[in-house]
């Protein structure tokens, strides 16, 4: 979106919408890096099957997505995107669809938070991720389940059956490596306090977050982070392990503006359509 | 084709031909996931499913058998609509589901599901082994080849078989 433009509602309300979707496109993307690489098979079939949620969860959202990008004003239409190729397919179709808006944004056009899009590193590290995102989607569909958003509402209720399950197990490995051997403990410990500073941004309302609260279909981050905030605690607690402490937090994945691991993610998930525009398989 | 206007129950019994490709034992009406069929005064057909999980690759499989089955009754246009809310639940699988399902060597869904619940490390109660019908059996892993599935062991046959989640 160019600076001088100033979003309608509806153009907010898409910015929510891609806030969300974005942020399990992105985890999706990095969770199945580790598809024929977990440790054990039972835990590489684990991050696939989680990875398979969200992307179904993103599927539904980018749906809609593109539904309220269609009914957009033109001006708005015309400013809302800045990535050359979904731009050159936008005018070439009339509209966009779902796959154009996975396949074809260039990283300054998404919206996810720093977090999901961090690498993999190493287990302990993939862990603590998932664990703060897993916490994050649990109370926040919780509360979007209740939205008066019908669509946002639906993939909530929808999506926090299967995060419950995401969180138990993410919290259940908190537990067992921190809990574990010296060497385990250390290495979780290590991955939080890496991971911690950039958990500050979920909670950070963009300006499509206040929008949205302010309508009535989003979710209040402040109370959302006090639920995380006692839930990381307590789990953490629970697997001897420190809270991290206090310190200067990353933002901008929700501005659109991302680290470098983006770039590559995108490189990679977006190859196939780049190269060969519309195929199908 | 005939233009006489089939009955909703007719199309129910063809639906019930129409079989989850990853459980080929199970249809989609024993698993629970159709919501409605109407039938608009031209004649053609809106089916409406809900998605077990929210990516589950089978639910394009489905929709595609679905409009095979009706074409072959004469219907070239079937409308599939997924429903994603109320969310599906085992508590939907029919009980015929259920025994085909063990049948099958798959430990079908026990109990009434509890949604959104975060015990952790917890386990269901004694999955009863679909091959001996023992109770000694255990958790080997959450996660099993497709997401609704959970990896168990039976400790007194030791046969190892799947369990289909509580979801
Ligand atoms: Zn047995």
């Amino acid at each position: 979106m160019t600076q001088e433009f100033k979003p309608t509602a509806a153009g907010l309300r898409l910015a929510y919408t891609l806030q969300l979707a974005d942020n399990i496109l992105i985890l999706a993307h990095r969770l199945s890096e580790w598809c024929g690489h977990g440790p054990v098979l039972e835990q590489d079939i684990a991050l696939t099957n989680t990875a398979l949620d969200h992307l179904g969860g993103a599927r539904s959202l980018y749906q809609y997505a593109a539904e309220q990008f269609n009914a957009l004003p033109d001006a708005e239409r015309t400013a809302f995107f800045t990535s050359p190729a979904l731009q050159q397919a936008l005018t070439a179709k009339g509209k966009a669809e779902e796959d154009d808006l996975a396949y074809l944004r260039d990283a300054w056009d998404f919206r996810n938070v720093l977090l999901a899009e961090q690498p993999n590193d190493d287990w302990a590290f993939t862990i603590a991720r998932s664990f703060f995102m897993d916490a994050f989607h649990y109370f926040l569909y919780q509360s979007l389940k209740e939205s008066p958003d019908e669509t946002i509402a639906a993939v909530a209720e929808k999506s926090l059956k299967e995060v419950s399950y995401h969180l138990k197990w993410s919290s259940e490995w908190v537990i067992r490596l921190g809990d574990g051997t010296a060497e385990s403990k250390e290495k979780m410990q290590t991955a939080f306090d890496e991971r911690w500073p950039y958990a500050g941004e979920i909670f950070e309302a963009s300006e499509a977050d206040k929008a949205a609260l302010a309508a009535g279909y989003g979710a209040d981050l402040a109370i959302i982070k006090s639920l995380w905030q006692e839930r990381v605690k307590s789990v953490l607690e629970e697997a001897g392990l420190n809270m991290p402490a206090e310190t200067w937090m990353h933002r901008g994945g929700k501005e659109c503006i991302h680290s470098e691991h983006l770039g590559y993610i995108l490189a990679e998930m977006q190859f196939m359509q780049r190269a060969y525009p519309g195929m199908e398989w | 084709m005939d233009l006489q206007l089939p009955q909703v129950s007719a199309v129910y019994s063809w639906l019930a031909q129409v079989k989850d490709p990853e459980l080929p034992v199970l249809s989609i009406l024993d698993l629970g996931i159709v919501r409605g069929v109407n039938i608009t005064e031209n004649g053609e057909l809106q089916v409406t499913i809900t998605p077990t999980y929210s990516g589950c690759p089978a639910m394009d499989v489905i929709a595609m058998n679905i409009r095979m089955a009706l074409a072959g009754r004469g219907f070239s246009k079937v409308d599939v609509q997924l429903q994603l809310r109320p969310a599906w639940t085992t508590d939907w699988m029919s009980e015929e589901g259920k025994k085909k399902l063990k049948t099958y060597g798959i430990a079908p869904p026990q109990r009434l599901s509890a949604s959104a619940a975060l015990g952790l490390f917890e386990e269901d109660e004694s999955i009863v082994c679909p091959r001996c019908n023992a109770t000694d059996t255990r958790l080997v892993s959450r996660h099993g080849a497709t997401a609704c599935k959970a990896m168990y062991q039976c400790n007194v046959c030791h046969e190892p078989f799947e369990h289909f989640k509580c979801h």
